[in-house]
């Protein structure tokens, strides 16, 4: 996937923003939801639906369903795990860590030389610290990954954690993400 | 909301997070859908729902958006001395374009998302944040996505 697409991204329009930004909190738990969503913003259940739906076949929206909180189900540790790998080989072994079941996240992100050489960003869950370390050796076995530069960074204390809200400075809202840095 | 939840949850609350991570009906009546497929009834599922999201097993539900197809977004991180970790955390954690915000074991030690309606507004709060800090934040936007979201399977222990 390209950093933007911007066609997608026309694609998206006022309405499509209002709805995103409408469903920031989740859902309404009540029995008739996307009526209830419709009813705030002048849209009928129907095409509130069907909003939905297209923003999912244009790839807008990621998944649409339950969003648990990891921490709170006892995966207690959590690494975000940065790799520096050669720029013609960073593409494969991408591909190849994101398709692990334990790894949640795996983004290409730009170097900062010198203070940050690491190209490569995993996002590892587990039980525990052991667990996660385990984990990390797997993906270099595995991935012959024993030449390839890595640093784990175990988080510590979470100071915020939420949906995205991509109305900056007072200006509406449009959504939600989860990019990297956890969950 | 830190204790493990796990030990408080019904043979219905681990369906309800396991199983609808992607499968969840968009239909009109998603939770009546639900609760037939559970074998429940639609009160029911709305009401562990709300429990769920009480005990804080639960964030949401609803869609997740992939990143920078509406609005920007950047992960950025601080090297912030010791000592000033958590006033600076609370500095950025202020700024309503952030969202996830943690401390992790490093000298760059302060990790968060800067999410907003452009880059333009993305480099602002960065700019503002480095301002309001006296730090320099790594800019690090997503480049490429190799992770295929299939939910997170929960193992129950």
């Amino acid at each position: 996937m390209e950093l933007t697409n911007e066609r997608d991204t026309a694609q998206c329009d006022a309405r499509d923003r209002a709805l995103l930004q409408a469903v920031e909190d989740g859902l309404p738990l009540v029995p008739r939801p996307f009526a209830e969503l419709g009813a705030r913003l002048g849209m009928t259940e129907g095409e509130v639906m069907a909003r939905f739906w297209m923003l999912q076949n244009l790839g807008v929206i990621k998944r649409f369903g339950v969003v648990v909180r990891h921490h709170e189900l006892g995966y207690r540790a959590n690494a975000m795990v940065v790799w520096d790998i050669p720029d013609e080989r960073v593409h494969d072994i991408g591909q190849q860590l994101g398709s692990f079941a334990f790894v949640t996240l795996c983004y290409r992100r730009p170097r900062r030389l010198p203070v940050w050489p690491y190209n490569l960003f995993t996002m590892i869950h587990g039980r525990d610290r052991e667990q996660v370390l385990a984990r990390v050796e797997e993906l270099v076995q595995t991935c012959g990954l024993g030449d390839i530069a890595h640093d784990v960074l175990f988080s510590q204390r979470r100071f915020k954690q939420r949906g995205a809200r991509y109305g900056s400075g007072g200006e509406s809202a449009v959504g939600r993400s989860r990019e990297a840095g956890a969950s | 909301m830190t204790a493990n939840v796990a030990l408080l949850l019904s043979a219905i609350d681990r369906h309800l997070l396991d199983d609808y991570q992607h499968n969840f009906p968009l239909d009109p009546q998603p939770f009546a859908t639900i609760a037939e497929q559970l074998g429940t009834d639609e009160a029911k599922v709305i009401e562990r729902l709300e429990y769920l999201q009480r005990i804080g097993a639960l964030s949401r539900v609803g869609p997740v958006l992939r990143p920078n197809r509406v609005g920007a977004s950047t992960l950025a991180a601080l090297a912030v001395p010791a000592g000033r970790i958590e006033a600076v955390a609370a500095q950025v954690s202020a700024f309503p374009e952030v969202n996830h915000n943690y401390e992790r074991e490093h000298e760059y030690n302060l990790w968060f998302v800067v999410t907003a309606r452009d880059r333009t507004s993305v480099d602002r709060v960065l700019a503002d944040i480095a301002a309001a800090t006296g730090l320099t934040p790594l800019d690090l936007p997503m480049l490429e996505d190799y992770f295929i979201d299939l939910g997170f399977a929960l193992k129950w222990s």
